[in-house]
């Protein structure tokens, strides 16, 4: 069988599976959100950290929740980091410097999981499962809660109440993420990712020569790499190793957990807002924009491009025998079409064109579908700017939801529209204009300012993955990037929570003849349109200059 | 109250939500994967495969140098197949180092294993993403036979049986690539004496 069609049939596998978690986990994750129960243990946890679970929060003091939980953890994990070296199964490792700590601690905290050092080079057992693997929970259960405010924001009328932060972060850890890590932890283990404490093993190879065999909690923190969309490897060659990633059928689940829980949000925002059918509409949106770059990507990756790829015969540079060209593609699509930035190749390998695609993925505002949460409001944003544009069209106050989206509103969302990509473009611009920025870079050409441009996408939209030949770790880019995660993960989540408490506040406009549905396809190609063309408009100069000049003959 | 002590107090709410969660997450949560594991011990410890002896060789997922003719040979790889420098070598498809490493591996392959640089595939001249691919493909595999053959005084056609025993096909007919794993391969054709 030709392997594009046998990626083919794996698709077809893979979307069979999400569609059959998608009704259940969706439903799930509603009643999780919305029950007014609180479980025994939650209810201790509560007593312990001195929480009030009945008190609901204005949006303003759920903001200064998410924003006080994230510095505290930002701290937390760079002293964790610096201070490895006292901690248990530090494996010999010295404390991480100061300026990596940062970005690391930084990097961990947004979600995005950008790494600076190498895992193995670097990193004790209690650093990666007692540090990082934690925030790997924690960032993607901040993400979904701000989702859930914002969903909250339009299902709820006439309050200035948007839910407790606190009940949520722990109800989104302890009941969604937790069981379903668990459970993907012990398949992934069967699958042969490794778990244990053994350290590092020299052994003698077979040829005779020395090898040193490297241990770890792996599959535990494999399972919510991928599941919370945090993408940061255990190993430096993150799910291309085989022990982190050793089949196919490892494969092909990572690239399930990754799109598991973004794709299904839309469910649980369908049911929170009581019509399923807008959740579809965000779903068909997401599934159209992914579908279509996947396609391209693989269809990139399998035609070769490039004189290195031509004379060897196959796009495989990079790239792992037991994947293959076509599977390698589709996680590359996965993983930059959500927020993960886990990789089981080397993207800044591919074609011209297939690492430029990963990085329109990025640039698209993490959307398609997005990473857990932080895609689901990403989306719901380009939302009400296709009601708002087609309000202009037609000449009403636009609304969404029954929600009137007035003056207030609108500057909220442009707010949140521009942060990303002003972050993404003065970080790309400074870095093009200095030494420290341009010294880093690998390769010639335009591949090198693909580089950092992909660096700074990579980190203003929280993905993780790179571009790998940057020497990321200097203190330009440690900083850079770092100062890049920070506005790029909280700016979005200011404007957000606050538009949340602002259309939470209004009563619910009846839907009339000039309503425009926003659960038909007219809906969804608006949605996908104002995506691209706001993309477009703000990449295309970027573009030009460095994956599409490297393409051209 | 004003906004930093309101602040302050969410901090020390933070701070012991972050603790508790520490101790779930981050220690109860891999030790219980962990005990798991122990019943799975083959998997958990990183599939180890011995020798004939009994004694350690590698890792049936990680891949190994060998760099002589009586061996079949790994995948280019960017850190020496040394696990504690994973990774690719991140070269761009357009850059001309790449090109040329490419070329100088077709023309030492084909010249090892007497065949046109233009037939060599192409998992034989590219570095692989993790630098520890365990595989190579079936051709690569059957290009080698002759040369490890001859080198080792063995019969083509029982090294050849041998290739075609480690090759594994598809999954399910369509989940993964068709693959030959270099070092069990290895180690069944040092079990033929």
């Amino acid at each position: 069988m030709d392997s594009t069609l046998a990626a083919v049939l794996s698709v077809v596998v893979l979307l069979g599976a999400l569609a059959l978690a998608y009704r259940p986990l969706g439903d799930y994750m509603a009643r999780v959100l919305e029950s007014p129960r609180h479980g025994r243990v939650e209810r201790m946890v509560y007593r312990v950290v001195g929480v009030d679970p009945a008190a609901d929060q204005r949006w303003s003091v759920y903001l200064r929740s998410v924003l006080a939980f994230s510095a505290v953890s930002i701290v937390a994990l760079f002293a964790l980091l610096r201070l490895q070296a006292y901690l248990p199964y530090s494996l010999g490792h010295e404390g991480m410097p100061p300026w990596q700590a940062l970005n690391t601690a930084v990097s961990f905290v947004t979600n995005t999981n950008w790494q600076s050092y190498s895992g193995e080079a670097a990193l004790g057992y209690t650093a990666q499962a007692a540090g990082l693997a934690v925030q790997n929970f924690l960032s993607a259960a901040v993400g979904i809660a701000v989702a859930v405010a914002l969903v909250r924001g339009f299902a709820r009328t006439h309050t200035d109440r948007l839910g407790n932060f606190w009940v949520d972060l722990v109800r989104i850890t302890l009941r969604i993420l937790l069981p379903l890590a668990f459970v993907f932890a012990i398949v992934l283990l069967v699958g042969g990712v490794v778990q244990n404490l053994a350290g590092d093993t020299t052994i003698t190879t077979l040829a005779g020569g020395p090898q040193t065999l490297t241990g770890g909690p792996v599959a535990s923190q494999e399972a919510i790499k991928e599941l919370g969309t945090n993408g940061g490897g255990f190993y430096n060659a993150n799910s291309a190793h085989p022990f982190e990633n050793p089949t196919a059928l490892t494969n092909l689940l990572e690239i399930f957990l990754i799109l598991l829980i973004p794709v299904s949000l839309t469910r649980t925002f369908g049911r929170l807002v009581g019509d399923l059918r807008q959740g579809y509409a965000l779903l068909a949106v997401m599934a159209s924009l992914w579908g279509t770059i996947t396609a391209l990507m693989v269809w990139a990756e399998v035609s070769h491009a490039g004189p290195a790829l031509q004379l060897a015969g196959a796009a495989m540079e990079g790239k792992e025998v037991r994947f293959g060209v076509p599977m390698s593609a589709v996680f590359a699509s996965a993983t930059t079409g959500t927020s993960t930035g886990a990789v089981d190749s080397m993207h800044s390998s591919y074609t011209a064109y297939g690492g430029g695609l990963a990085i329109v993925n990025m640039v698209l505002g993490e959307v398609a579908p997005g990473g857990v949460g932080a895609g689901l409001y990403g989306i719901l944003i380009a939302s009400i700017v296709a009601v708002f544009i087609a309000g202009l069209m037609v000449g009403r106050t636009p609304e969404y939801l029954g929600k009137k989206i007035g003056a207030r509103e609108m500057k909220l969302v442009s707010l949140y529209v521009l942060a990303t990509p002003a972050v993404l473009l003065i970080g790309l611009g400074i870095a093009m204009a200095t030494e420290a920025g341009r010294s880093s870079i690998l390769n010639p050409g335009p591949h090198g300012l693909s580089e950092v441009l992909y660096a700074f996408a990579s980190a203003a939209n929280n993905n993780g993955s790179a571009f790998a030949g940057l020497n990321a770790n200097t203190d330009f880019y440690n900083i850079g990037l770092a100062i890049a995660m920070l506005l790029g993960r909280f700016l979005p989540i200011c404007f957000v929570v606050a538009l949340a408490g602002s259309i939470a506040a209004q009563g619910r406009a009846p839907a009339t003849e000039g309503t425009l549905p926003t659960h038909r396809p007219l809906f969804v190609v608006l949605v996908a349109g104002v995506i691209l063309v706001v993309a477009g408009l703000t990449f295309v100069p970027a573009l030009a200059l460095g994956p599409i000049a490297e393409a051209l003959p | 109250m004003t906004g930093m002590n309101l602040f302050l107090r969410q901090a020390w709410v933070a701070l012991r939500v972050l603790a508790l969660m520490s101790v779930v997450l981050g220690i109860v949560y891999p030790l219980v994967v962990l005990g798991v594991g122990r019943m799975l011990p083959t998997a958990a410890d990183g599939s180890l495969v011995t020798d004939a002896a009994g004694v350690v060789v590698g890792s049936s997922l990680i891949g190994q140098p060998f760099d002589t003719d009586e061996w079949f040979q790994p995948r280019p790889s960017a850190g020496g197949y040394d696990p504690m420098a994973t990774g690719g070598s991140n070269l761009a498809a357009d850059n001309p180092v790449l090109v040329q490493q490419v070329g100088e591996r077709q023309a030492a392959a084909a010249a090892r294993d007497g065949v046109e640089p233009a037939a060599v595939p192409a998992d034989a001249v590219t570095a692989s993403a993790s630098g520890l691919d365990p595989h190579i493909s079936p051709q690569y595999a059957q290009q080698q036979v002759g040369r490890v053959a001859a080198a080792r005084g063995l019969d083509p056609s029982v090294v050849a049986t041998l290739v075609s025993q480690h090759t594994e096909g598809r999954l399910l007919g369509f989940i993964g690539e068709p693959r030959v794993n270099v070092l069990v391969l290895n180690l069944a054709l040092e079990g033929l004496g």
